[in-house]
Order: structure tokens, then sequence, then C-alpha cells
């Protein structure tokens, strides 16, 4: 299976500093926000790739520089063979730009109020020029609404209606690539199930490979192929989405699936995991989650693990084994 | 057709048991904490009168948690926030009852409501924000609380803030009394809410979303507080979500709300496993924790009617794979399935031979 | 008709959706809102068919008759048994028709600075709030120092350097133009402020970020997204400042730096009116008053409404 996409020593780094002046006044030094360190995965074409984590995990980051909206402050994203920062031809960095859409969290704000359904949709396209004749209602009676709708304006719509509409509008520059930004965490239960089968049946139909940031592992084991959890900005664990639900290695991934409600969890007793996601401007030394980590040791605190390969499984903890 | 209605809602109301049609008594020895009959929330509007909330009965009794789940726009909050007569006007209490600890608490003035609120009854929200006073340090919060419901000293009330931080699992609470408001993590303020909450030992929490803007790892230290505090204090606990999985975790008996009326009640191993309103049956099956292994998930054609648009009969008929004629016209009311376990449908579903009988 | 079996879906036209909209409703419901919309509209259209309204035209040397001079509203002169519903001032002019002249002054000097103060603001917020940066910086320090002054202060100081620079012979004919430019530019502040604000918060919304993704070069994100969903404040800010623009035209005229007597506005009228108030003829200074007081407060409740109207909070 060749890769679709290639991501490599991905790292990006914030300046969250205080203004200029307070600093200078107050003797501070620049403080800097290492959002995501050193992420590298693959993924192959027209498979699901799932990125997990908590707040602060750096997994909106990753799904930005993807697209495009961020600039990385290392490493390199490579779609279809095309490395985003170094090429150097205007026009393939163009077409390969146009083979990536994004669905974004809140449907509510990611559509303009003030624009109308078939505008909306239209606008990848005519914004290169292109012809957008029909091209609304045809996209729109593919995500399971009326052509009719084209004229109305997104107030008009419900939840899950409007995230149909940007499902459409990610459709419409024909893109190889869709990154799903928590696409389903602002949607009712029912509702959600409605996109989340769209998306899956879009996928089959239209051959596209999909990179699903999300928290809700209940979602991510439903969709996902395969998956990469994040802790604090590094990858921790990856491997296939059955392989990793069967046997977490990685302890932090443990804590998550121990954590997560369960539908047959009746009166569960769980000791909950303890502490809490560290400050990232300071992150843990070492391995950053052996404040929270029941296997933890001296070595732990001094030395960060790598991402070491056990067959498809990438796990970084020393005390994984093979 | 009109006669097969007609025949249906007698034999629901025969079933149902006169004027406490919803509720389910599962102690009938001590009144319980909270108990709600046939509670109507109205909000007058311009496009007609709305009904967020119509005519819900439930019991909460002490020691227990009670998990209402539903969808945005069900009304889940709206009773809670009717219970602690903390209504948005122009929303009232149109009819119907709410009983604290047997005495009726509905549509009594804000002066007489103000000691119940905090003392009887303490609400948690989802941003833990809203609760506190961003320019004062916690300690003082709480302390101010305390002294506010109950007759003790101000170093008593200190000591007791103390108390209420260290029950709560914040580290270092000495320290930290004098810390604020946004020196907290999300989780810990949380905490701190729900230490607030919990100063003046109210008899009733209600929890709106406690949960839902936290991370996993921390949604499950709060699920645990609010579990361990509910079994040792013996308070009675109204957990409003919109999380299955939460329910299934927390809760003792669920309240399934749709449109603004009861789907169904009953304890919650028995709802989730063998759920016999269509609708909480449409929500397990779209839940992706339950459809593991489906390629598919089970949808719900359609979504939740606005409340200026509620259907005739049975507000879920047009989306409910199970509908009938009468469903269109005629409201179902709670119907007794067992013991403590009733739905509001004129077809409920029968148990499935594999769900196991409990 | 027609338009109806074409379109497949009709539409209703604007005024009809605005009366059945939420606005519309909150409109037919104050009727604060609805007496300012009448006497704001009555003023307007007075002002604009001031020529064809007035009875007389106060500017003809030729109609007018020195012995008219004085003559009380309502009776008739006591030379000529000629009667002014609103009385003559010195010159024999009639008020009635000097108020509907002043006012058509008035109200275009308002409405062209308020113009000119909102195209500026838009502008310098919109860039502000989108580029942000050094670009912001310097755009909303320069307005701070702007706002430390008083507005009338700032519009006397540019009135005051374009009559240096502007000879003598064209000052009357520009004195006009000047006055529009200098309330116009005391007055971007605020629009500016408003936009970057709103341009804050929307340019991190998920549209803007689609929009951005797709290539959209800043200038069409701006003008084509940001720019729609930050009009509401806008448009509140300008009704106020209209009035706001009015009372600052009428204050400068008033100082005898505004309008010339050749084209008179409110507050010219107030200025002469006030020299004859202790001498007995109180309508020439009154009416006019009264017509700036009618006008500024009708826009300046009708910009209220429109606040609270488009408020969500207060719905």
């Amino acid at each position: 299976m060749t890769s679709f996409v290639r991501i490599r020593h991905l790292s990006r780094v914030f300046d969250v500093s205080k203004p200029w002046l307070n600093r200078v006044l107050e003797r501070l030094p620049k403080t800097q926000l290492t959002a995501v360190s050193d992420v590298s995965f693959e993924i192959p074409e027209r498979q699901v790739y799932a990125l997990v984590g908590e707040s602060g995990s750096g997994k909106s980051t990753i799904g930005k520089m993807l697209v495009g909206l961020l600039p990385p402050s290392e490493g390199a994203v490579e779609i279809d063979g095309v490395d985003l920062s170094r090429e150097s031809d205007p026009g393939k960095l163009s077409a390969t730009r146009d083979k990536i859409q994004m669905i974004f969290q809140d449907p509510y704000a990611s559509l303009n109020p003030r624009w109308r359904v078939r505008d909306i949709i239209n606008e990848p396209v005519a914004a290169k020029g292109g012809d957008t004749r029909g091209l609304a209602e045809r996209l729109l009676e593919q995500v399971g609404l009326s052509p009719a709708d084209a004229v109305k304006y997104p107030h008009e719509f419900s939840g899950g209606q409007r995230q149909r509409i940007c499902v459409a509008r990610a459709l419409a520059s024909q893109p190889r690539l869709i990154v799903c930004d928590e696409p389903t965490s602002a949607l009712d239960v029912s509702v959600q199930a409605q996109v989340l089968n769209l998306m899956s049946d879009l996928q089959e139909d239209l051959g596209l490979t999909y990179l699903f940031i999300t928290h809700d592992l209940a979602v991510v084991q439903h969709v996902a192929d395969r998956i990469g959890v994040l802790y604090l900005g590094r990858l921790v664990e990856e491997a296939d989405a059955e392989a990793l639900f069967d046997a977490p290695r990685h302890p932090y991934t443990q804590m998550l699936f121990d954590a997560a409600p369960r539908m047959d969890g009746f009166g569960r007793e769980v000791t909950p995991p303890k502490g809490e996601i560290p400050d990232p401007i300071n992150p843990p030394a070492g391995c950053a989650f052996h404040p929270r980590c029941p296997m933890a040791e001296e070595w732990c605190k001094r030395e960060r693990p790598d991402l070491r390969k056990y067959g498809s499984h990438r796990v970084a903890c020393h005390f994984a084994q093979a | 057709m009109m006669a097969q209605a007609q025949s249906v809602a007698d034999r629901l109301r025969g079933l149902g048991g006169g004027k406490s049609k919803g509720a389910v008594e599962t102690s009938s020895l001590t009144p319980p904490v909270l108990a709600l009959r046939d509670l109507v929330v109205e909000i007058p509007t311009r496009h007609g009168v709305l009904r967020p909330v119509d005519g819900v009965s439930y019991d909460i009794h002490a020691g227990e948690i009670l998990g209402v789940v539903g969808e945005s726009g069900a009304g889940k909050s709206m009773a809670g926030n009717a219970v602690i007569g903390l209504l948005d006007r122009p929303a009232r209490v149109a009819s119907g009852r709410i009983r604290l600890n047997g005495e009726r608490i509905e549509g009594v003035s804000p002066k007489k409501m103000r000691p119940l609120r905090g003392k009887k009854i303490a609400m948690v929200f989802q941003d833990p924000l809203t609760s506190l006073n961003p320019l004062l340090p916690i300690g003082d919060q709480l302390s101010e609380t305390i002294l506010a419901h109950l007759p003790v000293s101000k170093r008593e009330a200190r000591a007791r803030a103390l108390a209420a931080l260290e029950e709560v699992g914040i580290p270092a609470a000495a320290e930290r009394l004098d810390s604020y408001p946004h020196e907290f993590s999300g989780g810990m303020r949380q905490r701190v809410v729900i230490a607030l909450a919990l100063c003046a030992e109210p008899d009733l929490l209600i929890a709106d979303e406690p949960t839902t803007a936290l991370d996993v790892s921390v949604q499950a230290q709060i699920i645990a507080l609010l579990k361990r505090l509910c079994r040792e204090r013996g308070m009675a606990v109204m957990l409003v979500t919109h999380d299955m999985g939460v329910i299934a975790e927390a809760a003792d008996r669920v309240a399934v709300m749709y449109a603004g009326r009861l789907a169904e009640l009953g304890p919650v191993a028995e709802v989730l496993r063998a759920p016999r309103h269509p609708y909480t049956h449409g929500l397990m099956g779209a839940t992706p924790l339950a459809a593991k292994g489906q390629a598919r998930l089970n949808q719900i054609p359609g979504a939740m009617p606005r409340l200026d648009a509620l259907p005739q009969g049975c507000a879920f008929h047009p989306r409910c794979p199970k509908a009938g004629p009468a469903c269109s016209f005629s409201a179902p009311t709670p119907m007794r399935m067992s013991a403590d376990h009733s739905a509001s449908c004129h077809f409920p579903m029968m148990p499935e031979p594999e769900a196991a009988p409990l | 008709m027609v338009d109806q079996q074409n379109s497949p879906v009709a539409r209703p036209g604007a005024l009809r959706r605005f009366w059945d909209s939420d606005m519309g409703w909150s409109f037919r419901h104050s009727p604060v809102a609805v007496i300012s919309l009448l006497v704001v509209a009555i003023l307007a259209l007075g002002a604009i068919f001031a020529p064809w309204i007035a009875p007389y035209d106060p500017f003809d040397p030729a109609s007018l008759n020195l012995m008219n001079g004085f003559t009380p509203p309502m009776q008739p002169n006591a030379f000529t048994g000629e009667i002014f519903w609103l009385g003559t001032d010195d010159q024999g002019r009639d008020v009635f028709s000097t108020i509907l002249f002043g006012l058509r002054i008035s109200l275009f000097v308002g409405f062209s600075a308020v113009v000119l103060a909102m195209v500026l603001g838009i502008t310098l917020g919109l860039l502000a709030g989108y580029l942000g940066g050094w670009v912001d910086t310097i755009i909303m320090r320069l307005a701070d120092v702007q706002l430390t002054f008083p507005a009338i202060l700032v519009a006397m100081l540019i009135f005051g350097i374009a009559k240096g620079v502007i000879p003598v012979e064209y000052r009357d004919q520009m004195a006009i133009w000047v006055l529009i430019l200098a309330i116009g530019l005391s007055d971007w502040v605020q629009f500016a402020r408003v936009v970057r604000g709103a341009t804050l918060v929307e340019k991190n919304k998920e549209y803007v970020a689609a929009a951005r993704l797709i290539g959209r070069s800043g200038p069409a994100i701006m003008l084509r997204h940001i720019l729609p969903n930050v009009l509401s404040p806008v448009l509140v800010i300008a009704t106020i400042s209209l009035a706001l623009a009015i009372i600052a035209e009428a204050t400068l005229s008033f100082l005898g730096i505004g309008a010339p007597p050749t084209q008179p506005s409110l507050g010219t009228l107030i200025r002469i009116g006030q020299g004859f108030l202790f001498s007995g003829e109180w309508w020439i200074l009154l009416f006019p008053a009264g017509t700036l007081l009618a006008l500024a407060l009708s826009v300046n409740l009708l910009g209220d409404w429109l606040r609270d109207a488009l408020n969500p909070k207060l719905r």
C-alpha cells in the first residue's frame, strides 16, 4: 500500500510570551509552547487514520499544519509525493492543496451566516474560477439534503444538517483527503450516527482518505483503520485499530480506555486516573506521562522513551515489550 | 381509527394508574427527596406557548443518582432549572407539583426560594466559571456560602471550607484556600464548584452536564467523586447529561427525555440493556460505544423537532420505526413495563431474547 | 406572479421579510421606535423636498421684503398683512423655509460625515483586526491618541487647517465640504474599534479557516466573508453617530466656524436666533432649535432601539 500522506518529524512551537513591554519591565524570558513535537506517521490511500488525544495533545495543530492553515516549525508534510513546504512549482503546490479539504467541529461557526448555501458550497470551485452550474444542488443531494435547500441561509438548518452542508462544501473541489477535526462532537448522538454513516458511505463511494481528529474513543473505534494516540504533543502509541483496542501497550492509552465510560459499566467502581494533563509550557522532564503513570520508575523521569516499532505497533514507553 | 386510539388511551390510563402516572415508586416508606408530578414548564412567545417540559413525573430518593438523558432540545435541563427556581423569564412552571422532602416548592416566591437554594438544593453547571466569582479567593467564596446557610462562626466556616475542599480531592487544600478561580485547571475548578455546592450539605444536587467540558480522564474522576459523595452523604443527585456512557457508569435510574416529555424511566441496567421505548432503543443503536463491530451505526432518521413545531400525538412518531396510526394523534402516557420501569409508547419494544433477564 | 412561477421557492420581498422577522416584530412593538422613525422620515422628506415645499425661497434677495421682518408666528404682519406659520427673522425671511433649507444642510453634512467616518473606520478596523501585528498597533494607537482629544476639538483643528490652506475666495463654497471632512475625520475611531473587535472574533471562526483553506486571498476574505458579519454593530453606531454628527455640525456652525450664513444650517440659524431671544423675537431661535432637538433625539432613539433589536441577548 502506498502512503498518500507522509508526516515527518513535524513540530510546532507557539510563542506565548507576554507583550514585549511587559517582558522587558518584568524581566521575563520568552515563553514558548511546544504544541507538537517530532510527530511522524503515514496514511495509506483510502484509509481512515485517527489522531486521539485529550486537550493540549496537539491533535488539532497537526490537522491545521496538514491542511496548510499553520506552517510547521519543523518537519514536513508530504501529500501524494509533494512536500508542501518545499515544493517550488506553484502550480503543483496549488493542485496538491486542492486535494485536501477539512471539516470543522462547530457546524454553527463553520458556515458564513450571511451566505446562501449554494454560494457556500460552490466557493471552493468558484474561487478557482471553475464551473459551478448545478454543483451545489448535486452535492446537496449527495449528502442527503434537498437541492431546493441551495437558496436557503445556514440559520434555517439544524446542527446535523449544517454539518452535512460542510461535508458538501468539502466535497466540492473533489478532494482525496479530508481532515475531520472533531466533526461530530458538537452533535447529538442520533445525529452523530447519521453524519458518521454519511462520511463512511462517501469514503467508500469516492475513495477518500480521512484524517480523523477526535477525543471520543467510541467514535474512533467505530471509524478508524489505524490510530495514533497523542499526549502533550507527542505520539505515544500507534497501531491498527483492532490491535490497539485489544491490547493497548502504552500506559496512557490503557488509562484512556479505562477512564472512558462504558455502556455496560453499570455501577462500575473504577479507580479514576490520577492527576491531570500537565501544563504544556512546562512539560515534565523525561517521559511526559511519568507523573501520572502507575508503572513509572526513576528512569522515566530522566529519559524520554523513543517511539519504537513492534511489528505494526509503535509505542513510546520504556516498559513496552515486543 | 378513532375508536382504536380511544381504546389504546383507555388501556394506558388503566395501566398507568390514576394521577401519578409517570412515577414509579421504588421506596414507599420515606418520601423521596424530590418528586415531580406532571410538571409543565411553559414559555409564552409571540408564536404561541412553547412547552419545553410537558407533563414530566419522576422521583429521586436519598442516596440515589437519577440520570436525566436526552438530546439538545429535550428539555432535560429545564426541569432541573424549574426545581431550583432558576427558569429564565418568561419561562414559568405552568402546572404540576414539585415536592422537596414532601413539601411543595413550585411557584414559591423568590424570597422563600432563596434559603432553599444552596441549603436544600444545590446545582453544578457545565462551565464551572459561571458559578465562581473570579475576583474572590475560593476560600472566601466557600466560607461566605457556609455562613449564609449555617449558623457557624467565621473561623468554623473557614475550617468547613477547608474540609469541603479536601473532601472533593483538591491536593494541598489548605494552601489553595486563598487561590483565585483562574489559578485552577478545568477539572479542579469543577471540584471547587462541587465543594461549593456541597458546603451547606444540601439534600439534592442537580448536576447539569458537569463533565461535558472536561477531558475523559478528568471526567472519570468527577464521576467517581459524585458517586462517592452521593453514597457517603445519602444525597439525592439529578445528573443531567447527553452522554449515555456517563449515565451507564454513574446513574442508578435513568429518565430518558424527548421533546419535553418523559420517554422512558427505569433502572439504568434495564433501560440500557433492554430499552422499551423505540427512541431509547434508537439512541442506544446510534451510540458508537454500543455498536461495537458494526460497519454502520443504526441511525434515527430526522432530528429532534423544534418546540414550536411539535408533531401531533407522540412527538417521536415521525422518526419512529414502529409508529402506527394511533401515534399521530394520541400522545402516549407512561405505561408500566416492570416493577419500576415505565415507557410512554403505544407499541413498546419487547425485550430481545438475548437481553438477559435481570 | 411570473416570478413565483419561475423560481423554485417563492421568496417574499425584502420589506415583507423585514416585517415578518423578529426585528420587524420588535419594531412594531416599540412605540418609541415607530414615532422616532416617523419624525426622522418627515424631517428628512421635508429637507429633501425643501425647494418644492418651502413657501418662500429665503436665499432669493428679490423675494425678501424687509417690511416683513420680525413677524410673529401665525399673525399677520403689521405692514404687509402677510401671515407666516413660524414667523420671520430680522430680514423678513420665512422661518419655516429657512428651517427646511437648514435641515437640508444639516442632514447632508451629518450624513456625509458619517459615511466618511464609516468608510474610513471600517477599512482601518478590518485591516487592524485581520492583519494584526504592527498594522494593528499603529492604527489602534493612532485611534487612542485621537480619542484623548474631544471630537469637537479635532474637528475645529481640521477646520482651522483647512481654513489656512484654502484661498479666501473659495472658503464659502468649500465650507460645507471642510465641515464634512472635519466631522468625518473626528469620528472614525469608534467605527474602527468596533469593527476591529468584531473582526477579531469573526476571523477565528471556522468559516474563515474554510475560506483560507480554499486559497482565498486576504482582501477577499475581509470583504466577502468578514465584512458582512461585522456590519450590524456598525449600523447601530452609524445611527447614533448621525445624531452626534448633526449636533457637532450645529455646534461648529453655532460657534461660527461651520456653515456660512449664505448656506445656513440649523446651527447657523440658532446662532442668528440667539441674538433675538431676549428682545422678544423668540421664534427665530426656538423653532430651529426645536427642530434640531427633535431630529437628534429621534435619530438617537432609533439607534438605541436598533442596538437592542440587534442584540441577541436582549431579544
